[in-house]
C-alpha cells in the first residue's frame, strides 16, 4: 500500500478502506502470533491510521527520522500493534516482523517504543504522557518553523488522567494550530464503560472549553476523517481535537461482542481465521 | 569573583550563552522562573524559554517531546517537584524514551530553608537513583558548577542537578583554574586515618571537620563526590584502601543517597566500616540553614564527632577479631 494523495472522492475512500482492512488484518496476525493482546483499542483506530499514513502525513519510509516530517504520538501506547500493523502495511518493515510481537528480543513491544521500532515517533505506555510529548513536538516545530503537523491519538479512558488536561491547556495557550489530536472515543475501559467508571461527557464541550477547535465524527468513516483533518489543518490559532466515535474491536464480531472484555483478550488461531474472513468480507479474493 | 555569585546566576548565564550561540537549548519553567532567575531570559527569548505554568508533569513530558524534536531542554522547579512529584514522567517520557533532558532541582535538602518540609528534598536522590542511566549531580560550589555545566550539556542523556539557588560555600580557588570532570570525585585533602566522602554544602563542613580532627592528630582524607550517580568508585576505593574507614556526609536522608551509593561500592570492592552524617529518617521542617544543621546534626563538629566514633568502632572491631 502506498500513499495516494491525488485520488479524490470514492476512489480515495475505496483506497483508504482497503488500507484500513490491511491494517486490521495485520493487527490480527500481529496479536494472533502471541495469542493475546490489546485487540479492542487497536481495531478501533485502524481507520484513522489508514487516513494518516495512507494520505495525510508527510512522511518518507526511506527516511523515517527525517527532520521536519509530520509525526504521530500514539499516547494510548497499548495500541502499539495497530501502529506496527500500519507501519508494516506502509513498508517500514516486513510484515513477517509483526509475528515477533512481545517475543523475547522483539522490536515490537506491547507499548510503543521509539528506540525499538522504525517509524514510531514517541515512546508511550504510561497513560497521559504522550499528549504532552506531542505538545512539546508542536512547540519544537513552531520554533523551527518547519511547517510540520503533529498528530496524537489519545484514549477516552486515558482522558481521565489529569496530565491530558495540563497538556490541553498549554497547547491552547501556545496557539498550537499544528497540533491535531484524536480521541478514540470507544466509550470502554478495562473495568467497565467510561460512563460507569468516570464519565467524560460532555467531551466535546470540555475540549472546546479548553480552547480547542473541536469536530465530532464517525471514527470509522475514512472520508469524514480525511475531511476533518483538512479542516483542522486550516485552523488559524487553535489546536484541534477530532473526537472519533468508534467501536472497540471494530470489524471483528467476537471482539465487538466482548465489549469491555476486548481491551485485552486471547486470540486463538481459529479466531484469527474467523476475524480475517470478517475483515476481508466481500472483498475476499 | 564567581564565588560571590548566586548559583542560580551561574545556571542562567550558562543557558543564556547557549541560547545566544546555538539553536539546541531551550529552558522550561513551571511558574518558578522568578525563583531560578530565568524570568529575565523568558522576556529576552520568549520562544526559547517556555513557562508551562504550575504543571510539572506536563513540563517533563513536553521537554521529552522537545528533545525528540532535536532540542536539549533544561527543566526547573523546586527539587521535590522535578523528582518525586514527576517520577513517572522522568522515568518514562525522559529516561525510558532516552531523551536528552536536563533536570534542575532547587534547593537541595535543608537549603530549602523557610519553604519547609513540603519543599525540602531529602529523598530526591533516593527516588531517582534506581532509574537506569540517569546522572545525579550536586554542585560543590560555583567554580566547579561553571566548569561542569558544559559537561552536563554535552552528556547525551538525562542529568539531574541539585542546585542551590543562593551563594554556596566556596570550596575551590577560582585562581587555580582547576579542571573538573562530571564523572570524577575529587580528593580535596589527603589523609591516612579516615576518608570523608561529601557532596554539596557538606563538602565545606567536611573540610572544617578535618581541621578540627587534625588538632587531635587524626589525619583525614576529604573527597568531594558531586556526582552521586554514577559514583566514582575508583577514587573512593583507592582512598579507603589507604584509610580503612569511611564517613559520608550528605544533605539528604542517609537512606538512598550518597551513603547508600558509597556503601554499595565499598561493600562490593573493599569492605570497610562506614559511618554517616545526614538526615536520619526524618522529614524536613522550616528553619534557616544554621538551625537545620543543628536539628539534623550536620555541622562540622557533628562530622568530627562521628569520625571519632567511627575510629573507636573500628578499633573495637579489630580488637574483637
Amino acid at each position: 500500500m502506498v500513499n495516494n494523495k491525488k485520488a479524490e472522492g470514492k476512489e480515495m475512500q475505496s483506497f483508504l478502506e482497503a488500507f484500513a482492512r490491511d491494517i486490521r488484518e495485520n493487527i490480527i496476525d500481529c496479536i494472533g502470533s502471541i495469542g493475546v493482546g490489546h485487540i479492542g483499542g487497536c481495531l478501533s483506530i485502524a481507520d484513522v491510521l489508514a487516513v494518516l499514513y495512507g494520505r495525510r502525513m508527510r512522511i518518507d519510509k526511506s527516511q523515517p527520522r527525517l527532520e521536519g516530517r509530520d509525526r504521530l504520538v500514539c499516547s494510548k501506547g497499548h495500541a502499539g500493534p495497530a501502529i506496527y500493523a500500519t507501519l508494516a502495511a506502509s513498508g517500514y518493515f516486513p510484515k513477517e516482523e509483526l509475528l515477533t510481537l512481545n517475543k523475547g528480543g522483539t522490536n515490537l513491544p506491547s507499548h510503543c517504543d521509539m528506540n525499538k521500532t522504525i517509524g514510531v515517533d514517541m515512546t508511550a505506555g504510561s497513560l497521559g504522557q504522550g499528549l504532552s510529548c506531542a505538545v512539546g513536538m508542536a512547540i519544537g516545530s513552531k520554533i523551527k518553523d518547519d511547517g510540520a503537523y503533529i498528530y496524537a491519538i489519545i484514549g477516552d479512558g486515558e482522558s481521565q488522567e489529569g496530565q491530558i488536561w495540563e497538556a490541553a491547556m498549554l497547547a491552547a495557550h501556545k496557539k498550537l494550530n499544528n497540533l491535531i489530536v484524536f480521541t478514540d472515543y470507544n466509550k470502554m475501559q478495562i473495568d467497565g464503560t467510561v460512563d460507569e467508571i468516570n464519565s467524560l461527557a460532555p467531551l466535546d464541550k470540555k475540549w472546546r472549553a479548553f480552547g480547542f477547535k473541536v469536530q465530532v465524527i464517525d471514527g470509522h468513516d475514512t472520508l469524514a476523517i480525511d475531511n476533518a483533518i483538512v479542516k483542522a489543518q486550516k485552523s488559524k490559532d487553535k489546536p484541534s481535537m477530532i473526537i472519533l466515535n468508534t467501536i472497540k474491536g471494530k470489524g471483528v464480531s467476537f471482539a465487538e461482542a466482548a465489549k469491555v472484555g476486548c481491551h485485552s483478550m486471547s486470540l486463538s488461531a481459529e479466531q484469527c481465521e474467523v476475524a480475517k474472513k470478517e475483515i476481508r468480507g466481500d472483498y475476499n479474493d | 569573583m564567581i564565588k560571590e555569585k548566586l548559583m542560580r546566576d551561574v545556571y542562567v548565564n550558562f543557558v543564556r550563552e547557549q541560547i545566544l550561540n546555538g539553536d539546541k537549548v531551550v529552558a522550561l519553567e513551571a511558574d518558578l522562573a522568578k525563583c531560578s532567575g530565568m524570568i529575565t531570559l523568558q522576556k529576552e527569548f520568549p520562544d526559547r524559554v517556555i513557562n508551562v505554568g504550575i504543571a510539572e508533569q506536563n513540563m517533563a513530558s513536553v521537554a521529552a517531546g522537545l528533545s525528540a524534536y532535536g532540542f536539549i531542554p533544561f527543566i526547573h522547579s523546586f527539587g521535590p517537584f522535578v523528582t518525586r512529584r514527576i517520577c513517572d514522567q522522568l522515568m518514562i517520557s525522559i529516561c525510558y524514551a532516552k531523551q536528552n533532558v536536563k533536570i534542575i532541582g532547587s534547593d537541595p535538602g535543608i537549603t530549602a530553608e523557610l519553604n519547609g518540609g513540603t519543599h525540602m528534598p531529602l529523598e530526591d536522590i533516593g527516588v531517582l537513583r534506581s532509574i537506569p542511566n540517569i546522572v545525579i549531580y550536586e554542585p560543590t560550589d560555583n567554580v566547579e558548577f561553571e566548569k561542569i555545566l558544559p559537561q552536563v550539556l554535552s552528556y547525551n542523556g538525562p542529568v539531574y542537578v541539585r542546585m542551590f539557588r543562593k551563594i554556596p560555600p566556596s570550596v575551590f580557588d577560582e585562581e587555580k583554574n582547576e579542571e573538573f570532570d562530571l564523572f570524577k570525585a575529587k580528593v580535596i585533602k589527603s589523609g591516612s586515618d579516615v576518608t570523608i566522602v561529601a557532596a554539596g554544602i557538606m563538602v565545606s563542613e567536611a573540610i572544617k571537620a578535618s581541621e578540627i580532627l587534625e588538632k587531635s592528630n587524626i589525619s583525614v582524607e576529604v573527597i568531594a563526590s558531586p556526582t552521586i550517580k554514577p559514583i566514582d568508585k575508583d577514587t573512593i576505593i583507592e582512598s579507603v584502601k589507604k584509610t580503612g574507614l569511611v564517613v559520608t556526609a550528605e544533605n539528604h536522608n542517609v537512606c538512598g543517597g550518597l551513603r547508600s551509593a558509597v556503601a554499595e561500592v565499598v561493600s562490593e570492592n573493599y569492605p570497610v566500616l562506614l559511618h554517616s552524617i545526614g538526615v536520619k529518617e526524618k522529614f524536613g521542617e522550616v528553619g534557616k540553614q544554621a538551625y537545620l544543621k543543628n536539628v539534623f546534626k550536620m555541622n562540622a563538629t557533628d562530622i568530627a564527632d562521628e569520625v571519632i566514633k567511627a575510629i573507636e568502632d573500628k578499633r573495637k572491631l579489630n580488637s574483637s577479631c
